[in-house]
């Protein structure tokens, strides 16, 4: 990357304060994930049940669970479980949809009506449900969650990349690329996706956040990832017993890293979105 | 008349075109439950010591030993005659459970839905009419904030807030106090039933058990609707047609509500179908939360303890919703855009 | 000394952008009397659309007027509220736009929506507002108005939403109509029938017009002054017999010669660029008997199930001739441009290149046939057929690397500059991105493309139709001097009768899918057999200072 390019990205995100803020969040939970396990200062699965339920104080700063575990180095802890889920999830779908949207839109045929009324009949459908259907199908296990919540971002992405190639499918340049002798595959895979991509990099921050939410929604359930493990839905799950009583940060932290995360990357995603497109803006 | 005879064909198409979606989703989750984990027929076995024979005697019963072609088939036969087969938790029969309890869920939905509509639709119009202003920054403030909070979070936050810190919510469990008098079954609708019966105590009982779940449910379609109108009303407010308007002195009251508005509403129409499917999936999660006796509800727990036939008629179910809501979506757009008449 | 109907005096209009603030109007000065039509001509940039909306009060939000006065009857309408605006829009001054199609409502009826301007300034009942409306559109020939009233835009032609727009724009007897482009994009039939219906409303009721337009004949023909602007400034103003015949300001001199007339050649149209011979001695005629190069026979593409863009076409083109094809929208002519570039597939016939017959190759696998680089193809929206992504090097050498695998850098680049030389393209702007380049030099790339793996072919699809007039003029002397030099054969497809009779040697004209009429240039403009090539060409805005003294002076009540 060249400083001018350097230069226009820092020019760029001063204009946009929020996305910059954003951006820094986002950072610091994937730093968070990375080294957050070696610097907790409790074991997040050690349980001490005589200190059970305590608010939040010096010691444990976001309080103890039922079992006396300290919540704060459990929510840390859950970060790298939740991020890794819902990166993988949106990777897999990501490279999945774009392939397959773009095929499709640039056909334009018999192709582009079957993938389209595939992909609006899984829209129709309750996404969430067919996710709990599936891991409850395939197995309460971590890869499991991955599939279900990529399967379930899958027709965003497909959908996508299908409307954006449909769009520049008759444009000038593409018919041109044709008469220059390109074949068409050719013209998908180097005129058509490059062209595609960057928007569709705007939406992989945007669908991170909901591939979050979806996995520890499915974790709240008590589908996928099971206790003791630490992750945010559990967390939330867990505390979901004592809400009636009162004891709120069991409820409150993992709720509000769910949200911070949730934040940082839908923030992040609507700011390229900016940069990319101005007209986009909304 | 004209009109209505072209909705009503192009609804009928759209009826026709939905049924091998609808076929696909019966065959689809009948696959999926046939491979979830865990052996039934041991599940309900007297217990956990209960003989091979025992086992194989329930296995035979519940049609489990035929091959898996040949039960889809039977399965088939049986959805035809209504027949949705029995849970095993509750020991009634499918159907009757689903009917029980889909008042409670729909109840539920549409009362998010109008809230979130009557909420969203003003403060998107609102924003796109004075774009950059103070309004418009705190619409896109919630909207932004609205996605992020999962509903299970939003929705213990209220019960702690609401019920526990200041009292003014009932105990979050269930659609009405186990205290207060049920009214009538007529409708299964709660707040429909209690003004039947003229019990304004029931109303108000049901309503303020609903209120929480409602909002917590309207809080998180909220973004989604808001961003929507607000973008297609400004789209629609630069459109050269409002110019025109503007250009021969047409009142501003009716080029916002004549011309601007109109146009704006239609794309928001085409999004309720999904709006409302997302809903549905929320309702799994809200349901939990507040203890709500509904459809969502029922098949979470029949999925925790492998029991097949509610959820494989809680998926039909929802597809079946899924295909009457996007008629009427179909049926409301044909209505409000002429252009779709031809095609 | 009467008080003029409308005066503009020195208004400047800044327009803040990502940019800063841009000026587009430094100062304009127009004055306009009761029942006198006005044309503004000018290029894209000019600020002649700038001046009708600031003058409407409808400036975007961006848009802010610096300094001068507006005044209108008088009044100064500069910056009063919508309270003193709102009764004067459609009433006293209305405006229609370019795109009727979507300058209407498109969910309510035509009918209701001139009731709505109606009813907006007089106190009418639904009924009487229906009767209204039916009347303006019998004023605007609406055959069929009590049906057309319950019409949505979207059943009728471009032609009649333009007539319903106008309709609305005169239906409360405004004294001033301002039309903005208000024929650009339709059919040049249905062009005049609006412009003459314009015409004739505005001379019957005594309504001043203001036309704003890029078609200096249209303003000629149908104004009784014509104002010229460029980058904000009008240069001159005059009546169009003087303006034709005596421009003094030299852009306005440019600008004359640019526009083609049924007299200019290529060479007229870029007054100072070296002469470019007479193209009476085509240097291939010898080939003219042998083989044509390209021959089409019965060629036939349906669309659904039974919409037949091209029906049942045949034409030949010998090699080193230039073929053009004109037609109006729906005669299938692009259609046929990518028929022949094998970018989509024919229902029936055939199209034989150079003896060989290209049809039967299916266009998916045309890429692999050695005649896919002999056969290139200049289309009409030069900034939507240079892909975004590609620097204009990468656009020129991208037919090199494909069909001829050529991979070689410095060989490639030796060629792209070759190439931009040749089309008079700076080198220095071959690393440059397509959104960094001018109309003109998009153009030019994409003309260097479609010449640079040298081909025999070269279709050109409306190649100047989106540019502006002094920019056209310029690219069809360079197609006209690049034919001259290499000896390429074209196949020009246009909707401009001019254009096309100055460019091409023999001419087919199409309607409907059909080819109506087909022969040598000069005979088809000089003396055309059939009723539609008639109607085309009298169609054509055209500008004879003699003839229109005449007819304004029995227009004039």
């Amino acid at each position: 990357m060249s400083t001018a390019t350097l230069r226009h990205v820092g020019f760029i995100l001063r204009g946009n304060p929020v996305t910059l803020v954003a951006g820094c969040g986002a950072l610091f939970l994937v730093l968070v994930a990375i080294f957050g396990p070696s610097l907790v200062p409790f074991d997040p699965t050690t349980s001490n049940v005589p200190r059970a339920l305590q608010p939040p104080s010096a010691t444990h700063w976001f309080g103890t669970d039922q079992l006396g575990r300290d919540v704060f180095s459990r929510v840390v802890v859950a970060t790298r479980l939740d991020l890794l889920i819902a990166a993988s999830a949106v990777s897999l779908s990501f490279v999945l949809g774009a392939v397959i949207g773009a095929f499709s839109g640039y056909s334009g045929g018999t192709l582009d009506r079957w993938v389209g009324r595939f992909v609006d009949v899984l829209m129709a459908f309750p996404l969430f449900v067919l996710a709990m259907a599936m891991v409850a199908a395939l197995g309460n296990r971590v890869e499991n969650i991955i599939y279900a919540t990529a399967i379930i971002n899958l027709p965003f992405y497909i959908r996508f990349a299908r409307a954006e190639v449909n769009v520049r499918r008759s444009a000038g340049w593409v018919e041109a690329a044709r008469a220059s002798g390109n074949s068409h595959a050719r013209v998908v895979l180097l005129y058509l996706l490059p062209n595609v991509l960057p928007a569709m990099a705007v939406q992989i921050s945007l669908n991170l956040g909901w591939a979050i939410l979806n996995a520890a929604g499915l974790s709240f359930l008590g589908l996928g990832v099971r206790p003791p493990t630490p992750e945010w839905g559990i967390l939330v799950a867990e505390g979901a017993r004592f809400i009636t009583t009162g004891k709120w940060w069991l409820v409150m932290f993992p709720g509000m890293a769910l949200m911070f995360a949730v934040l940082c990357f839908n923030l992040l995603g609507d700011g390229l979105r900016d940069i990319l497109d101005p007209r986009m803006r909304t | 008349m004209a009109m209505a005879a072209t909705i009503a064909k192009r609804a009928g198409r759209r009826f026709l075109s939905s049924l091998p979606a609808l076929f696909g989703v019966v065959v689809f989750t009948f696959l999926l439950m046939r491979v979830l984990p865990g052996d039934p027929a041991i599940f309900f076995a007297s217990g956990p010591n209960a003989g091979q024979a025992e086992i194989d005697e329930i296995r035979r019963q519940m049609g489990l030993d035929k091959p898996i072609p040949e039960q889809l088939i039977y399965y088939l036969r049986d959805i035809t005659t209504g027949n949705l087969g029995r849970s095993m938790t509750t020991g009634q029969t499918v159907v009757k459970d689903l009917v029980t309890r889909l008042p409670a869920s729909l109840e539920l939905t549409f009362v998010a839905l109008m809230l979130a509509l009557s909420t969203a639709l003003p403060l998107g119009i609102m924003a796109a009419l004075r774009p950059n202003s103070a309004v418009d920054h705190v619409v896109r403030f919630l909207c932004t904030l609205g996605v992020c909070v999962p509903t299970f979070v939003s929705g213990l936050l209220f019960i702690y807030g609401f019920y526990y810190l200041l009292g003014l919510a009932p105990d979050p469990t269930g659609r009405i106090d186990i205290f207060a008098s049920q009214p009538p079954t007529v409708t299964g609708f709660m707040l429909v039933d209690s003004l039947i019966a003229r019990d304004s105590e029931a109303f108000v009982a049901v309503a303020s058990q609903l209120v929480l779940p409602a909002c917590t449910m309207a809080l998180f379609v909220l973004a989604p609707l808001a961003r929507m109108t607000r973008a297609s009303m400004l789209a629609v407010l630069t459109s050269d047609f409002v110019r025109t308007g503007e250009a021969l002195g047409l009142s501003r009251l009716r080029v916002i509500l004549v011309y601007a508005l109109r146009n704006a509403l239609l794309p928001v129409i085409t999004i309720m179908g999904i709006v409302f499917s997302t809903m549905l999936g929320a309702n799994v999660l809200v349901e939990k939360v507040f203890s709500w006796p509904g459809v969502a509800s029922y098949a979470l727990d029949a999925l925790l303890a492998s029991d097949y036939a509610p959820v494989q008629g809680f998926v039909l179910l929802m597809a079946t919703i899924f295909v009457m809501v996007n008629l009427t979506v179909d049926v409301l757009y044909g209505i409000a855009d002429p252009r779709v008449t031809i095609e | 000394m009467t008080q003029p109907l409308l005066a503009i005096d020195d208004l400047a209009v800044t327009f803040s952008t990502r940019n800063g603030l841009v000026e587009a109007l430094r100062g304009v000065s127009l004055t306009l009397n009761a029942g006198e039509t006005l044309g503004v001509v000018g290029e894209s940039g000019s600020g002649k659309s700038v001046t009708a909306f600031s003058v409407m009060r409808l400036l975007d939000r961006a848009g802010r007027i610096a300094r001068g006065r507006i005044t209108f009857r008088g009044q100064d309408i500069t910056k009063v509220g919508r309270d003193i605006l709102q009764p004067l829009r459609g009433a006293a001054m209305s405006m229609i736009f370019q795109n009727p199609r979507a300058a209407l409502n498109p969910i309510r009826p035509v009918g209701l929506q001139i009731a709505d301007v109606l009813r907006a300034h007089n106190d009418l009942s639904a009924g009487e507002a229906r009767e209204r409306a039916i009347a303006a559109l019998e004023a605007v020939r609406i055959r069929d108005p009590q049906t057309r009233v319950d019409a949505y835009p979207h059943e009728l032609s471009g032609g009649m939403c333009q007539r319903v727009m106008i309709a609305m724009a005169i239906a409360c007897e405004p004294a001033l109509l301002i039309a903005d482009e208000p024929t650009t994009g339709l059919d040049v039939t249905t062009q005049k029938t609006v412009m003459d219906l314009l015409a004739d409303i505005t001379a019957r009721r005594g309504m001043a017009m203001i036309l704003i337009t890029h078609d200096l004949g249209l303003a000629a023909q149908y104004c009784g002054r014509v104002a010229v602007m460029e980058h904000g400034l009008v240069v001159e103003q005059a009546a169009p017999d003087i303006l034709f015949t005596q421009p003094s300001h030299a852009y306005t001199r440019k600008l004359v010669a640019a526009s083609t007339t049924r007299t200019s050649t290529v060479a007229s149209l870029v007054a100072g660029e070296p002469a470019v011979a007479p193209l009476t001695a085509p240097k291939h005629a010898a080939s003219a008997s042998s083989e044509p190069l390209l021959s089409v026979t019965n060629l036939t593409k349906v669309y659904g199930a039974d919409f037949k863009a091209v029906d049942d076409v045949s034409f030949t083109l010998r090699a080193g001739e230039s073929l053009g094809l004109v037609g109006e929208s729906g005669s299938g002519k692009s259609t046929i441009s990518r028929l022949i570039c094998r970018l989509i597939d024919q229902t029936a016939g055939t199209i034989r290149f150079d003896g060989e017959d290209i049809s039967a190759i299916p266009t998916g696998q045309f890429h692999r046939s050695p005649l896919r680089k002999d056969i290139q193809i200049v289309f009409q929206d030069h900034g939507d057929s240079l892909n975004p992504r590609f620097s204009a090097f990468d656009c020129i050498v991208d037919p090199l690397r494909v069909t001829l695998g050529v991979k070689d850098m410095r060989t490639l680049r030796a060629r792209a500059e070759d190439c931009a030389e040749r089309v008079g393209l700076p080198i220095n702007l071959l690393d440059r991105f397509p959104h960094q380049l001018s109309g003109g030099q998009k153009a030019r790339v994409g003309i260097a493309r479609a010449i640079a793996a040298n081909p025999r072919l070269l279709v050109l699809d409306e190649p100047t139709a989106a540019l502006d007039v002094s920019v056209q003029a310029v690219i069809l002397h360079l197609l006209e001097r690049l034919r001259r030099e290499t000896g390429l054969s074209y196949l020009f497809v246009s909707h401009d009768l001019n254009v096309v009779r100055m460019m091409c040697e023999r001419t087919i004209v199409l309607r409907l899918g059909r080819i109506v009429e087909e022969g040598p240039s000069s005979a088809i403009f000089a003396a055309p057999k059939d009723g539609y090539t008639r109607e085309l060409l009298e169609a054509i805005p055209h500008f004879e200072p003699n003839r229109r003294s005449a007819s304004a002076a029995e227009t004039v009540p």
